[in-house]
This record gives structure tokens, sequence and C-alpha cells, in this order.
């Protein structure tokens, strides 16, 4: 660090890494209010009672984001939203919602990522590309990772890579060389059987496409898009010692699945990793109720865990806090007084749809930028206000605008990891003067919103 | 006979003109009560409450303007069980079961939990440290790590759940019996049950070790549960207890499978009458949807498959497990039943009312809601009767409970449920009202001299639901069942002093902490400013 | 004009989550996130080259992005294109009663657009999102 700036960062991810260098650009500086249709400078204090104003007047209010920040500002979030008899929802609602729903249903038979760490021999990752969105996940916790009871397998891969390489250096060298072209016989480690021989950690991606985490994987899967849920099935049935009628499911041959279920019923433990490549295709929450399935029943036959990748920061934490506060996890309605959840009715894609928000907080997040156009719509014709250190194309809309510290960075707090275990984020850096914490600010916009309550009720 | 109050504390007089008067003329007045074991914050905790949202729906909370809203049944939200303890008359809870790693979860959900002091056990029993350093014969080492350990998850006593078999089932194994090896590490339970409660006694920790059986759950577990107690018999010191087996009731079966089961409690309760240095909490069942949720990951799994219900997993890397799985007690049920006579056999045949105190594990055999409930079966045989007639047939012939005569006296149950958990927890200004204690008092309404309890149990029940006041550090927050005042309780923890240098502990832990967690070694203690309101409670060790 | 019927995915990339932490509105941002990935023997059909624009229409919406050959490949009438403003003119918001819309395996058709031109964020935004 230097004058206060971030220059160089150790064991960051990519991600991470670009987080903390570019922090400081596009970033609001302060807070602003739209007045004749024009977006201008104004004091701290003037948006916290604009911001009140316009939250104590609404009837069906709904306050989103909340996973890019802290558990502390959340637990506020969750008060205001009471006070406000509002409806408070996380990203969850279009990320790992349909999990979380599935996970009511079936239950979830999990860990830590440290139990993988020191245990795990079969790795899979359904639906999800570690390498792009979470890119230390497989040398921090998996396949490459070092545990009590697992050595890590790069050598393995790293001799993999070199043997094809060399392979391909070869033919090349051979075709220059006799001038026409080589053919070889089709790979015997195309074969499950072979590929995942080895006694030591193995990892298996399953997609639509040959990510880059594909690349890394012993064997790779292609499944056709929407159909993971049959794959899934296909898979339970086989490890049940069932019998499958047809020849091949979801484009993947038979046989391949009968080899592929031998390794995950003959490996002391598994893991599947999935990712919104379920969530979000044809079926969203029965395609993650079949994975679910498929784990729970193979703890019949060896230990086998499961995860949902977790991505956006702190949305375990938001889910986590609300439910412990609430009893739910996300799309929480406090319109009646007490929490209601009726995901497909509370949450904030149908109630947007449905246009029934009459005002939006939205605390560290974008959902112009990621919500489906006819969603947006919806959100900038009421009173919009967004609390938020970055830029965002939802500030550009917003009617009030307020910036706040970066958590992690500028402020600390607790977030929670995608297996759940809470960790403490540092305060490395003094946040500018007039970006106050998310704690901070929800805090006066509440105490300003009992004020005017209290008036109102004095006035009648 | 007058009560004084004065600075939350209870005085031995005041000045009574300017005293404001409570008349609790015919009403009985108690301690508030002390709940040794119940299971209200943390991730397993959480991980049922969110795959419960059915639990929910049928009972809610709306907010008013002294309270927040939320929701029940059998995994409340934090603020609700709060004020639920609360409108009881208690005053004081203990949440039994944090995963190390996750102790910083447990702590944020017991500074959500308003209106009662509360204090968390951390689970001890599988974690690497101990398993190798135990193995080793490194007792004083051990201790040292113990302490640290304490003191970096702010707990308050060593908890251990099925010792060795949550460590087993992080390969989906389990452990047979106190006997039985566990897997890589070459140490039994026996040795890990005797480890710990010698640490115990080096670190002088206010409770005894906490521990929840192996075999839990299974048919002849109540052989284990005897020589779980007999295999410390040689360690106590004096007449002091030395080992506290919790929600014995799931440890008291006899029989070989569920077709032959039966109540083992005559046997234990035989040995606990002859013996000093046990004491006991009953996880008495209540016919009712609850929810499951302990830290024994393979008995959990095989609730699962008997009930066919949805199942939640956590195993936490070095340390410890859980399990979540909900479940309905049926009257009809053989075993059910049966289950519903054990414990309230335990509690009717121990002689010595120190020696056994009302939980029901909570939620895992019912809602804390239910204890007025069982203070009406201890202490009416008529009420007892009533509900016998109603369960399973065979279970009713078979049990020893229909011709128990004894009744609990008030006395008993202020043993039961405030006097007695406060003395074993080691919480010297608790469970009594002589000066100098917290003022944390229960009235119930209920005049002693007017309503025989043996016949009246519905209103022993109606009384002890609903307390006509709940005084908590000298101030009222609760009245008739409603909350009048809402208020946060402490959050109590053992500081262990060692004697010798405790720096080397802490660089031992630095340099092995990469190689165990998956977590950087400055982010895995819980600072004491993460706890809203820090009451350290110090020891000073012998090592 | 060679049109294509196939399956659209949206997605997280690495570039994106990267793209994302230098600002919406940079220029950064816009090169990774207003394009889309083709299979090359798609895009053979389509007869289009590297960096060319083209326009997907599902029943929702169309949006004109950069074509990007895809390195993923083969994955033949399958497009990914990055989370975003653009992904979002064309996905499905109906959520069947789950709250989550349908991001992934919508029905789409891709054609060259060589006359279109690839909206920037603040010019999307001004035609789609402007208030009433």
């Amino acid at each position: 660090m230097k004058n206060n700036v971030i220059t160089s960062l150790k064991n960051a991810c990519a991600v991470g890494e670009a987080k903390f260098l570019n922090y400081s650009n596009h970033r609001r500086l302060k807070p602003l209010i739209r007045k004749n249709g024009e977006l201008v400078e104004a004091s701290l204090d003037e948006a916290i009672r604009k911001s009140a104003e316009i939250l104590a007047a609404a009837s069906y209010p709904i306050l989103y984001g909340w996973s890019c920040t802290s558990c502390e500002a959340i637990r506020v979030g969750l008060e205001l939203a009471e006070e406000i008899g509002g409806v408070i929802d996380n990203t969850s609602t279009i990320c790992h919602g349909p999990s979380v729903l599935s996970i009511q249903d079936i239950g979830i038979a999990s860990c830590t990522l440290g139990q993988l760490r020191h245990r795990a021999d079969l790795i899979i990752y359904w639906g999800s590309n570690p390498w792009s969105a979470h890119p230390r996940h497989i040398d921090r916790y998996t396949a490459f990772s070092k545990g009590r009871f697992q050595p890590s397998a790069w050598r393995g891969y790293l001799s993999r890579l070199s043997a094809t390489l060399a392979k391909k250096r070869l033919l090349r060298a051979a075709s220059l060389i006799l001038r026409r072209k080589i053919s070889v016989p089709p790979e015997v480690n195309e074969s499950p059987f072979y590929a995942l021989a080895r006694k030591e950690r193995k990892m298996i991606v399953v997609d639509v496409r040959r990510t880059r985490s594909a690349e890394l994987a012993d064997y790779f899967l292609r499944v056709e898009p929407n159909k993971d849920y049959e794959l899934l099935q296909a898979l339970r049935m086989l490890i049940r010692d069932e019998e499958l009628d047809v020849d091949e499911v979801a484009g993947v041959p038979v046989d391949v699945l009968e080899e592929i279920a031998d390794v995950m019923i003959g490996c002391e433990l598994g893991v599947l990793f999935f990712g919104v490549g379920l969530t979000m295709s044809q079926g969203k929450l029965r395609n993650v109720d079949a994975a679910l399935s498929l784990v729970r029943d193979l703890n019949q036959r060896t230990k086998f865990l499961i995860m949902p990748m977790r991505g956006h920061f702190n949305v375990t934490g938001a889910d986590t806090v609300f439910t412990w506060q609430t009893g739910f996890p996300y799309a929480v309605d406090f319109s009646h007084g007490y929490p209601r959840y009726n995901p497909g009715e509370t949450s904030v894609m149908d109630i947007l749809c449905r246009g029934e928000a009459d005002a939006g907080l939205i605390v560290a997040s974008d959902p112009v930028a990621h919500f489906p156009r006819e969603a947006v719509q919806n959100l900038v014709n009421n009173p919009l206000i967004v609390i938020d250190p970055h830029v965002s194309a939802t500030s550009l809309m917003a009617d009030v605008v307020i910036p706040s510290a970066f958590v992690g960075i500028e402020t600390e707090g607790t977030a929670y990891r995608m297996d759940h275990v809470p960790l403490p984020l540092k305060k490395v850096v003094e946040p500018p003067k007039g970006c106050q914490p998310d704690t901070v600010i929800l805090q006066r916009i509440l105490r300003q919103v009992r004020k005017l309550k209290r008036q109102e009720g004095e006035g009648n | 006979m007058d009560l004084c109050v004065k600075d939350g504390k209870i005085v031995e007089k005041v000045n009574e003109k300017k005293a404001k008067i409570i008349d609790a003329s015919g009403m009985i007045v108690m301690p508030g009560g002390v709940d040794i074991h119940s299971h209200i914050a943390g991730s397993e905790v959480n991980a049922g409450r969110l795959l419960r949202p059915e639990d929910h729906f049928k009972d809610v909370e709306a907010k008013t303007p002294l309270t927040r809203s939320g929701v029940g049944y059998s995994v409340p939200s934090t603020f609700t069980t709060g004020y639920r303890y609360a409108r009881m008359g208690y005053t004081t809870v203990m949440n039994p079961a944090m995963p190390p790693l996750e102790a910083r979860h447990t702590h944020e959900e017991l500074d959500d939990t308003p209106m009662v002091d509360k204090a968390t056990y951390p689970l001890l029993g599988d974690w690497w440290f101990v398993l190798e350093y135990l193995r080793d014969g490194m007792i004083e080492e051990c201790a040292r790590h113990v302490a640290w350990m304490i003191g970096a998850t702010k707990g308050y006593a060593i908890k251990l759940v099925n010792p060795g078999g949550l460590e087993a089932w992080g390969f989906g194994r389990n452990v047979r019996n106190i006997d039985d090896p566990v897997p890589y590490f070459n140490i039994t339970p026996r040795e890990i049950i005797r480890g710990l409660c010698i640490v115990n006694q080096i670190l002088r920790m206010p409770h005894t070790i906490h521990v929840h059986t192996n075999n839990l759950g299974k048919p002849g577990n109540y052989l284990t549960a005897l020589e779980t107690m007999k295999c410390v018999e040689n360690l106590r010191k004096g007449d002091r207890p030395i080992i506290h087996i919790t929600h014995c009731q799931f440890s008291a079966f006899k029989g070989s499978d569920w077709r032959t089961m039966g109540s083992g409690a005559e046997e234990i309760a035989k040995y606990v009458n002859g013996h000093s240095h046990v004491t006991l909490d009953m996880g008495q069942v209540v016919f009712t949807d609850t929810t499951t949720m302990t830290a024994d990951g393979p008995f959990q799994y095989i609730l699962h498959q008997l009930s066919g219900n949805k199942w939640v997993n956590h195993d936490v890397e070095t340390e410890t497990s859980s399990g979540i799985v909900p479940f309905r007690y049926r009257r009809k049920s053989y075993v059910h039943a049966t289950q519903w006579t054990i414990g309230l056999e335990l509690a009717l045949l121990i002689e010595d009312p120190w020696k056994i105190f009302l939980t029901t594990d909570h939620p895992n055999a019912a809602p804390f809601t239910t204890y007025p409930k069982i203070v009406s079966w201890l202490m009416s045989r008529k009420a007892r009767e009533k509900a016998i007639g109603k369960i399973s047939r065979r279970a009713r012939r078979k049990s020893l409970l229909p011709s128990i005569e004894r009744e609990y006296s008030f006395y008993e149950i202020a043993i039961a449920t405030r006097a007695g958990t406060a003395k074993c927890l080691g919480l010297r200004q608790k469970g009594h009202l002589g000066a100098g204690a917290d003022a944390d008092i229960a009235i119930y309404n209920l005049n002693p001299k007017q309503v025989d309890p043996s016949k009246k149990y519905m209103a022993v029940r109606k009384a002890f639901g609903k307390s006509a006041y709940t005084i908590k550090d000298g101030e009222i927050v609760a009245k008739d069942g409603e909350i009048v005042k809402s208020v946060d309780g402490r959050t109590f923890w053992v500081n262990v002093k060692l004697s010798s240098a405790s720096d080397e502990v802490a660089s031992d832990m630095k340099r092995k902490f990469r190689e165990y967690w998956t977590v950087e070694y400055e982010n895995y203690p819980v600072p004491e400013g993460y706890l809203t309101r820090s009451a350290p409670i110090s020891v000073k060790a012998e090592v | 004009m060679p049109k294509l019927k196939v399956s659209l995915l949206t997605g997280r990339t690495l570039s994106q989550g990267q793209g994302k932490e230098y600002g919406k509105l940079s220029e950064e941002y816009w090169k990774r996130v207003a394009v889309c990935e083709i299979d090359p023997e798609d895009m053979k059909h389509l007869e289009i080259k590297e960096g060319q624009n083209v326009k997907l229409t599902t029943s929702f919406g169309s949006a004109v992005v950069r074509a990007v050959k895809s390195a993923r490949g083969p994955h033949p009438r399958v497009v990914f294109i990055p989370y975003g403003p653009w992904a979002n003119l064309l996905v499905n918001p109906r959520t069947h009663g789950t709250g989550m819309p349908s991001f992934k395996g919508l029905s789409a058709e891709i054609e060259p657009a060589p006359g279109e031109k690839v909206l920037s964020l603040e010019d999307l935004m001004k035609k789609h999102y402007e208030r009433e």
C-alpha cells in the first residue's frame, strides 16, 4: 500500500485482484438526488431524509441486493424492511434460489471445504465453471490441494498435460517430415474407466460445452442443454442397480454412464459441486432436486457430499442472516407485520413483473444490469434509492444515490463463505470522506423513518 | 417474606419508601429458569430453520412497538426464541453445541437472541488436536490447547458428542462402543472421555464435561451410557460431579432391536442413585412434530433412513459434524411411547433432584415451549395417567411408569429447572434468591396453599406457561405473558488463565493451522468485542 | 441473409467478472460483455468473421452484439452470451412460480447484422429504460 492506495496484492485470485486494485475507479464520492430529471449533488443529510421519505410513504417497497455487503449491514436492512412493511430479497433469488427451494424439500448432505481438501478422491463439477467464477477453488480446496488423507493431483495433471503436448508436437513433426496427415487411433483414455482408473484424486466436469475447467479435468462429460435432469436421474438409477432401457441419455451413451456410476460408488469420498447451469436451465429447481437426491442415495453406498457453488461475495451470509432473524432465507415479505415467504409470489422478480412494487431500495447490487428487461422497466418507473460505492447502471437511473464504503477494503464486517464458514473482513484503507459504511447509512435511514412515522402518528 | 432488589442484584434490604413494590402474595416466586441444554443458535440450528419453512408458516409473531417479528414452531427465529423463554420465566439458556470453526455464527445468533443470558459449548470430542495429544499421552499439552480453543471460541464448557464417532463419520463410518478405535487415529472413545474429563479438572472449568454418549438412539445403548459413566468413576475427587450425561432418555434403551426395545431407565437410575460423580438431564419426548438436530452425524443419517424424512448433513473439517431431520413422535408408536416413558422414569426414579434436570434437548425431543406440560407430568400422577391412557397399549403394558407414585414438589421443580442446573453449571449468581444473586426472578400465578398441583395440573401448566412477572437483572421484562421491556442478555464464557506461558500454544497452533484448516489463523478466534455483552468468568488452570 | 436457430445460454466468464470490477460504464466492460461466443462451424454457416456484429432474437426481445469465435467448441447451435444488460434484453422474465427467471437454454435466432451498431450501455438504457 502507498498513500492509502493499494498497489499490489498477494494470495488473491484474478477477480479479487481486479476488485482490490480497481475499486477506486468508477466509484461515487458524493450523494446525489434527482431534481427536475437530473442527478445533482446533495448533502448526506438531504439524501438520508429523501430516502426515508420515499420509504415511509411507500405501501409495498422492495429492498434488494445485500449480497455484496456485511452481515452487520444486512441485520439493519432486515430491521428497516420490517419497520416499513416491505419485501426484502437478496441475489439468491436470481442465482441459487431454486437450490434453496430444493434443499427445503429434500435436505442436503454437505460439509465445509476443508473436509474435501482432506478426504475427497472424486470431485465432480456439474454445470459450474470454477476456473471462471471461483478461480482458486480447484487449487485451494479440491483436485490440486493437499489434504491429510489425500495428496494433490497437480503432478498427475501436469504429467498428463505434458504427455498430451508431447504427442501433439510429435504428430505435427511427423506430418511435416512425411508431408501427409498422420492419423492416430482414438484415445484409449476416452473411456471413463481408463481416465479415472487411478487411486489418487480425480476430477470430472459435466457441462454443455468444454469450458476451461473441463480442460483441467480427468474426464469431461458433455450434456445436451436442458437435459441435466435426465442425466442425473439416469445416474441415480444406475447407482441403485437399476437397468436403463435406452442406449443414450442426454447425448451420453449408457455404457459411459455405467462406468461413471461405478467410479462414483467406488470412491472413498466424493463431492458434487453444482452451479447455475442447473438452477437456470429448464426445470430449474427440479434439476437440483435430482442432484440432491442422487447424492443422498449415494450415501447408502459410500460417503458423498454436495455443495452449490455460490458466488456473489456474501450471498451465503445474506441467506444465513435472513434465516436466523425471520426463519426464511430470501424473498421475505413483511407487509403483514410478520415474515411471509413464498418464492414465485414474494420474490422480487415476480413482484416487479406484476408491477406491484411502488418503491425500491437497492443495496450493493446492480439489478438494472442483471435483471431481465421487463423487471428493470418496472423497477425504474418507481422511486429508486441506491446505496453502493460503485457507479452502477442502477445508480444512473436512481432518484437518490448514496455512496458507501467498500466492505472488506474500507470497512470491516462479517461474511460467509460458500460452505457457511463465517469469516471476518478487515479494513485495509480509510474510506474517502463522506463515504460511510452501509451499516451507518441504513441506521440513519431507519431512525429517520421512525421519526417520520411518529410524526405522522401524532398528526392523526 | 420479602425479596429486595437493587442495581440488578438481590440484596438484604432496600429503602421501602423509594422502591417499586410488586405484590406477589399468593404466588410462587422462583429464580429465573436456567436451561442447561437447548439448541437455539448456530449453524445447525439455522440449517434447521432453513429446512423447515412449513414449521414456520403455522406459527408467526407479528411486530409490536417493543418486539421484533418472527416465527416458531420447533425451530423459532432468534428474537422469538428470546421472547418465548422470557414469557415462561426463563432467564438463562445454554446453547449446547457449537462447531468451533463456525463459532462466529453461533455468537452472531446469540447476540440476536434477546431477553436471556446465554453461553455455548464448543464441540471438542473429535477435534484432531484432542485426538492426537490424548493418543500420545500428552495430557497437559492437550489441556493447554483446549484452553486456547475455549478462549478462541468464547465457549463455556467442553462438549463431547459421540466421541470418536464424528471423526469416523468423516468417511461415512461410526464407532460401535467405547472401546472401538477411531479409524486413522488409534484412540478409543473411552480414552477421549477420560482424557477430556482430566483436562476439565486441570483447567478447573465451572461445569463438568457435557457428554452425548456413543450409540445414541440405538436399542441396547443403556449399556453404553452405564459404561460411559463408569469409565470416569476413578477420576472423581470427593462428591462433586465430574461428568454430565445429556438428554439421557436417548441413551437409555434396552433391547436388541426396535421390536424388543424397552426402557433401561431403571438400571441407569439405580447407578446414579448409588454414585455422586454424575448428573443427567432428561431429554423428555412430547408427542408432536419437531426437528431433530445434533452433532451426531451418523445417528442423524440413521434417523433419516428410519423415517424417510428430508435430511441435512454438515461435516466440519478437523472438528465435528451435524445432521438435521424433521421428526414426529406419535402416541401410538410403541417406540415413541416407550421413549416418552423413559424420560419421566429417569426423573422419578432418581431420588436426588440435584442430579437430574428438566430438558427436552430442544428441539430434538420437543420444543422448549412444552416445558410447562412436562412440569405437570412430574408433579401429578393424574396427569401422567391421562397421558398414559392414550399411548400405545403395548408400551403401556411394558412400562414401569404407571406404577410410580412419586410426584415432584414445587421445590423439586425449582431444582430441576433452575437451582440444580445453575449449580451444575457453576453459575454461582444464578438459580437462587440469596443476597448477591443476579436479580433474575420468575413469579408464577399459582398459590401453593390453595392449589394442589397433583390434582390441578392444568392450572400448573397454565401458570408455568405464562409467568405473572419475569424479572431480568432487576427489571420487569415480562408481565402476564407479554413482553413489557426488551433487553439484551450477557454471553458468559470461560477465560482460562494458564500458569505457564500460553504463547507457546499460540505458536504451535499458528504453525499447524494451514495444514489442518482452510481458514487463516488470524481469522479463527472470535474477538471479545464481537459479543454485545461479554461476561467472561476467569479460572486459573493447574497447568 | 443466413439465419440459424440456436439455444442461447447466459453465464459468467472470468473476463466478465474482472470487467465489472472496472466499472459497468467502462470500455473494458463493454468489450467483454456486449459479445457472444459462437461455434466456428456455425460462424462459417452464417458467413461471419470474428468481431462482426450479429443480431440475436428471442420471443422476448432482440440485441445486437459482437461475435467472438468460441475456443470452447464444438458446441454446434449453442451460443453463449455473458451476463449483463445485453443478455437481459433476450431472457425470459417468467419464473414459473420459482422466483427465478429463465437465463439459460432459450430458443433464439441468430443472424449477421452488418449495418447495425452494438449499443453502448448508456444508449441501451436510454432506449429501453427511459422513464415514462
